[in-house]
């Protein structure tokens, strides 16, 4: 029996220098993102630019960096469990994700305990960073974007009685719209109707009925893209005629083919990239070619190029740090300025979020047209 | 409210109302023959919806074709799960037959994330039918229209199955008693099958119905509807067809009348709405058309 034990300790032994030896031959990144469910649009996007990132930059230090993408399936407790899985059994050094503020959260959780960091793509929501060590972000924060589509209602298109359709079962749809309403109300707009629904409810008739009757020249939609786009389609059938806008989320570049002519002027806030954008900066560009090299019949989007902007900075922490330690990226990540990703130039701040402008884009004769950017008045 | 807004929210209703009516007769068709909770239902709904969009997409077949395609292609479906998960079990507890259900669903559910992938897709819908009509401040679509009517023509066509054919009487005999049914000679596995036919082709048409008047596909699309069809069912008596209608519209009325007078409601609408529905239980336990004595089909 004895023996036995020694045995097994040998071979844990063994086995444990085997593993370390396999931890610091490569660079061990994971994904965990929304491949399947609700989200998967966005996820399915996101992990794209980060495999695209990963084929341009697969090593690191001189080391090979190894890619474990984990779907969360669009689920909260799924994505905690996702971020475990990455951590205890892939043994991972850092991770990206995830699309969606409540399963950045959920998985955040974990990865902050296990003091792993972690760069979110496009989680928005404030509390997603907020009071953790290792959770880092590549997108600006939702006070900012729903300030940014107030600012652009009210004071460039002076618009001003507005209306919000919420999903209350979602934290990034409910953190949006109240900084939206912040933000209107302070400028001197009105909100003239609130009112709520679940994600998975497919009929909107009744709420639009009612939102009609109060007759806003704006409604605020900071609902996900497949809700957005049969909202649209049920506003369109009522006869309603206010200008529609949203959140990066209904930023997607099957909108059109998906919502077909009830998406026409809407208006969305979205990170500063967009393959219709004028004046790109060097690395938007590179981008952009090589995206359309890969898939000719598909556009770029800003989810793509979050993914692929998450991968590198996380790689530019790597190669400044010198080291692939765990504590080492996270110091690394809390020091980076004015990096130079697809979606602009990029620092993070002392919460941790990216500080960038806010884009607005604009469907326009069925396409999706980048209008400009705007600093949004607080 | 005024009266226009009012009659807009009826017509919004009826469309509802009769997809769940619809959707929850599939489900009291087979819990009135076999006492089974056929959890395939809604899966079976998700194909009806997409097998119009392939027909129309990869085989460029009319619109009409391809609906027509779909129903009798899922309705071979229904048959084929009867046959593979259910039929095998006719004889097994009850409990592990409801197992299979579950599984099947599974299964489906999840061959469909792999083939169709889970992006939602965009509902082709025939021109006539997005045309708005204004009759003076009403806005009405043909298709709120078209729903409840094909939906009360299948009602129609059903009753006639279940009361006035050979087959139907066969269905009514297995709902009575399974075992004399056999010894009288009815062929009861035949007769099951074409209720599985029967109940799928209604599943996919109204996952059609529901595609065009919710224009996206998602292979989970038919989860929500489903549970909430297979409530209606309950409410209105599990395994009485005039229930299932019954208990669908109500649900219908009950979602969007919520929403139309209590607006500060609508997050919470499934909650008010099921509040309702329990206290409908609550006086009759058997629900709205459950009586013990009556035909079950």
């Amino acid at each position: 029996m004895k023996r036995l034990g020694v045995l097994c300790m040998v071979l844990a032994m063994v086995c444990g220098f085997a593993g370390m030896a396999l931890a610091s031959d490569t660079v061990r990144v994971g994904v965990f993102l929304p491949l399947t469910g609700q989200n998967a649009f966005g996820g399915q996007l996101e992990l794209e630019g980060v495999q695209m990132a990963h084929k341009e930059m697969g090593e690191v230090l001189g080391k090979k960096v190894e890619l474990f993408v984990v779907d969360n399936k669009s689920d909260k407790v799924e994505s905690a469990n996702a971020v475990k899985r990455l951590i205890e059994k892939e043994k991972v050094q850092a991770i990206i994700g995830t699309y969606g503020s409540s399963l950045a959260m959920a998985g955040g959780e974990v990865s902050e305990k296990a003091g792993i960091p972690q760069v979110g793509t496009s989680c928005t929501n404030p509390l997603v960073t907020q009071g953790k060590k290792y959770i880092f972000r590549v997108c600006f924060i939702d006070p900012f974007q729903g300030a940014g589509a107030a600012t652009y209602a009210f004071r460039d298109l002076g618009l001003k009685k507005a209306a919000l359709l919420i999903d209350v079962a979602n934290d990034y749809s409910v953190g949006l719209a109240s900084f939206f309403n912040k933000s209107f109300t302070k400028l001197g707009g009105e909100i003239v109707s609130t009112l709520n629904y679940q994600s998975g409810d497919q009929d909107f008739t009744a709420q639009l009925q009612e939102i009609m009757s109060k007759q806003p020249d704006v409604l605020f939609i900071p609902s996900y893209f497949a809700e957005g786009a049969i909202i649209m389609k049920q506003a369109q059938e009522l006869g309603a005629t206010f200008q529609i806008m949203g959140g990066d989320a209904m930023d997607n570049p099957e909108i059109t083919a998906i919502g077909g002519s009830a998406v026409e002027g809407f208006i969305h806030t979205t990170f500063p990239y967009d393959p219709s954008m004028p004046d790109m900066n060097p690395v938007a560009q590179k981008f952009t070619a090589e995206w359309t090299k890969i898939n000719p019949d598909k556009d770029p989007n800003v989810n793509a190029a979050l993914g692929y902007d998450a991968y590198m900075i996380i790689m530019d922490a790597i190669t400044r740090a010198g080291s692939a330690e765990p504590q080492a990226i996270r110091d690394a990540l809390a020091a980076t300025k004015d990096f130079v990703g697809v979606t602009g130039m990029t620092t993070i701040n002392e919460t941790h979020d990216a500080e960038k402008p806010v884009g607005l884009v604009k469907i326009i004769d069925g396409k999706k047209t980048y209008v400009g950017a705007i600093t949004p008045e607080l | 409210m005024t009266l226009a807004t009012f009659i807009q929210h009826f017509l919004n209703s009826l469309t509802l109302g009769s997809l769940y009516a619809l959707i929850a007769i599939g489900y009291t068709m087979v819990y009135g023959i076999l006492r089974l909770i056929n959890f395939a239902h809604s899966e079976i709904f998700m194909l009806g919806a997409y097998f119009v969009f392939w027909g129309i997409t990869l085989f460029h077949l009319p619109w009409a074709a391809a609906m027509v395609v779909s129903i009798i292609s899922v309705a071979g479906i229904g048959i084929l799960v009867d046959r593979v998960a259910y039929r095998p079990l006719r004889d097994a507890p009850r409990i592990s037959a409801l197992i299979s259900a579950i599984g099947v669903s599974f299964f489906l559910q999840n061959v469909a994330i792999v083939f169709f992938q889970a992006i939602p897709r965009q509902v082709y819908r025939p021109q006539w039918l997005e045309q708005p009509m204004l009759w003076g401040d009403v806005r009405v679509l043909p298709l709120t229209l078209f729903v409840p009517l094909l939906s009360f023509c299948l009602m129609m066509v059903l009753v006639y199955i279940v009361y006035h054919t050979k087959a139907g009487l066969g269905m009514r005999a297995i709902s009575k008693d399974i075992e004399t049914s056999y010894l009288m000679g009815v062929p009861v596995n035949k007769v099951i099958a074409l209720t599985f036919g029967i109940g799928s082709a209604l599943a996919a048409a109204s996952g059609i119905m529901w595609a065009l008047r919710y224009p996206q596909l998602q292979p989970i699309m038919g989860a929500i509807p489903g549970f909430k069809a297979f409530i209606a069912a309950v409410v209105g008596g599990i395994g009485s067809i005039q229930g299932a209608v019954i208990g669908g519209l109500l649900l219908g009325f009950i979602e969007i009348m919520t929403v139309a007078f209590f607006p500060d409601l609508a997050g919470y609408r499934d909650a008010f709405a099921f509040i309702l529905l329990i206290c409908v239980l609550l006086i009759k336990p058997t629900g709205i058309m459950g009586v013990k004595t009556e035909d079950k089909v």
